[in-house]
């Protein structure tokens, strides 16, 4: 099945143009081709490997170790106020 | 003394020859003077650079100096360095600056090192030819119609030219080792959780690491020595203790075992192959047994590579939403749009691409097709490893199936390109340490030989790629319109 471009770029939050969707498409099916050589494998008897040394995440101690640094950090922010960051409205209210 | 390597030049700064002041403004002259033929930088810090080198003889002269104390190095633009621009070659960061360090950065600051500035890559890290920069491609200074490698180019580009005698670069799938090979330095990738991954922009977390590119194994290990260390900041940084890696570069090759994996020769050029053997035959005069050994599994990994990265990539670039930093569209309509546009605006098309891919494996129904069946053949690839070294301790490859190739010549076909990493993806899967050492030349380009260790044994890569360097001078050839 033809991967949906669509709906994959909703998903990633991406924008791709009309004119554009054959053959980003087209590019996309091509690595899809290349990566299904994964299934020429039988793995049924395999533990997923998701950190090369299969590391558990290491813990701290809950104790505050970070100052507020929001006014340093806020200046490369494209929009702020009062500590704040600006964008479109998220909730409409009926 | 621009065709010193880092270990004289340390001497000579030693020694009172020279100062850190003069030889900053020495590499900044060859920076100003050579990279408009390269394009191996996107910023050159030199008030910054020149503040360090005074703070750096000052540092000298009260003793407190270390090795790397007033060395001019550059670092990639993937890594956070305070004050001064990180884009990460994107139109997305275009004029991100970082309130703070990179974890190896501030080691290399603290042992005082001078940065001279940020080097070109492709964007993201996505990308093995530098041709994916917002800031235009960087250029081989082997010949300016090729490519310098990638994703690290503009560090393998600007040490190959001698504009920097040494720079950092990151590897998740090859991006130190395949610009090292192509342009004709040596680069090294680290074991995962070497060096720290704090303030390394995130392209593929389970598989980056940051290393040096730079003339010699030598000068390598002098900058792994500042690199390298334990990092509470970054929860996979592996808390193991850092040995001498300089104090064991002239040990005996005398018994050193080393296996050549079969799969890592076939689909290789075969001129390249037989430079290669040629630098085998070199290490087997030093006393190295060699032997043939098999990674039965090496087929899959191109495939396993770019279901694993593009996911994890997917994951970490969704931070780039205009909100807090970065590029932000004009005139959102709403949310959605404003996320779209921000994103679809600030990043380029292979990174896009990735992210796509990325989402798209991760999806509801193909999360365990793909993602999952991914993950499984990454364990059986390190599998492959542990068994080739229960057998012998080193393993070698040609890093890159082919010379630099032609600036353009891959654009069109994105697997065209993905298919040059691969003697190098596996390496990464597995969490193992690699090292590119140049090895030859086919038509006037660089050949790069790749050793490939268990995890935690860069001082024995290092060690084999010094002594091969003590009886070879391929890492002492300089680029004809470099001299």
């Amino acid at each position: 099945m033809a991967i949906n471009v669509n709906e994959v770029a909703h998903l990633a939050r991406l924008q791709i143009e009309a004119d554009a969707i054959e053959t980003v498409r087209d590019k996309l099916e091509q690595i899809k081709t290349l990566v299904e050589h994964i299934n020429s494998v039988d793995t049924s008897d395999v533990t997923p490997m998701s950190h090369p040394f299969d590391q558990l995440q290491r813990l701290r101690a809950d104790n505050i170790s970070e100052t507020d640094e929001r006014q340093q950090l806020q200046k490369m922010a494209p929009l702020t106020e009062a500590g704040f960051y600006l964008v479109p409205k998220v909730i409409e209210r009926e | 003394m621009h065709n010193h390597t880092l270990a004289q030049l340390a001497q000579q700064l030693q020694q009172g020859t020279c100062s850190s002041e003069e030889l900053t403004r020495e590499t900044l002259r060859r920076i100003n003077e050579q990279d408009e033929k390269l394009n191996a930088f996107i910023t050159v810090c030199e008030q910054e650079a020149l503040s360090a080198a005074k703070a750096a003889d000052a540092m000298r002269a009260a003793g407190k100096a270390t090795a790397l104390t007033g060395i001019p190095i550059a670092h990639k633009d993937i890594l956070c360095t305070e004050g001064v621009r990180t884009t990460v070659a994107s139109r997305m960061l275009s004029n991100y600056v970082s309130p703070y360090d990179a974890t190896c950065v501030a080691q290399l600051k603290a042992a005082g090192a001078v940065m001279v500035g940020k080097t070109n890559l492709d964007e993201f890290a996505m990308g093995s030819s530098n041709e994916n920069s917002h800031f235009n491609p960087c250029r081989n200074p082997w010949d300016p119609s090729r490519v310098p490698g990638g994703s690290s180019g503009g560090s393998a580009a600007a040490v190959a030219g001698r504009l920097v005698v040494a720079a950092s670069g990151t590897d998740t799938g090859g991006s130190i080792r395949q610009p090292a090979a192509l342009t004709g330095v040596t680069g090294l990738k680290p074991t995962y959780g070497r060096v720290s991954r704090y303030g390394l922009i995130a392209f593929a977390s389970s598989l980056d690491q940051a290393g040096p590119l730079t003339q010699t194994a030598e000068d390598a290990a002098m900058m792994l020595q500042a690199m390298a260390g334990f990092d509470q900041r970054d929860s996979t940084s592996i808390d193991q203790a850092v040995p001498d890696y300089c104090a064991t570069l002239n040990d005996s090759l005398e018994g050193v075992k080393i296996g050549l994996p079969k799969e890592y020769f076939d689909k290789i050029d075969s001129r390249v192959v037989e430079t290669v053997l040629t630098g085998v035959e070199e290490l087997k005069k030093l006393g190295a047994s060699v032997k043939e050994v098999s990674l039965p599994h090496t087929s899959l990994a191109v495939s396993a590579y770019y279901v694993i990265a593009p996911a994890e990539a997917s994951s970490n670039l969704a931070r780039f939403d205009g909100v807090r930093y970065g590029h932000r569209c004009d005139n959102p309509k709403n949310l959605e749009d404003f996320y779209k546009r921000s994103r679809s605006e600030g990043l380029g098309n292979e990174v896009q691409r990735r992210i796509l891919i990325g989402t798209y494996v991760l999806s509801a129904g193909y999360y365990d097709a793909y993602y999952l069946k991914a993950q499984k053949i990454r364990r059986l690839i390190s599998q492959d490893f542990q068994n080739a070294f229960a057998d012998v301790d080193v393993l070698l490859s040609p890093t890159s199936p082919t010379t630099a190739f032609k600036l353009g010549e891959h654009a069109h076909n994105p697997v065209e390109m993905y298919m040059t990493d691969v003697n190098t993806v596996a390496i990464n899967l597995a969490g193992l340490p690699g090292l590119s050492l140049p090895a030859g030349f086919i038509d006037d380009l660089p050949v790069g030989m790749q050793l490939i260790g268990n995890h935690f044994t860069e001082a024995k890569l290092l060690n084999v790629g010094h002594r091969y360097q003590q009886v070879s001078d391929w890492h002492q050839k300089l680029p004809p319109t470099f001299e």
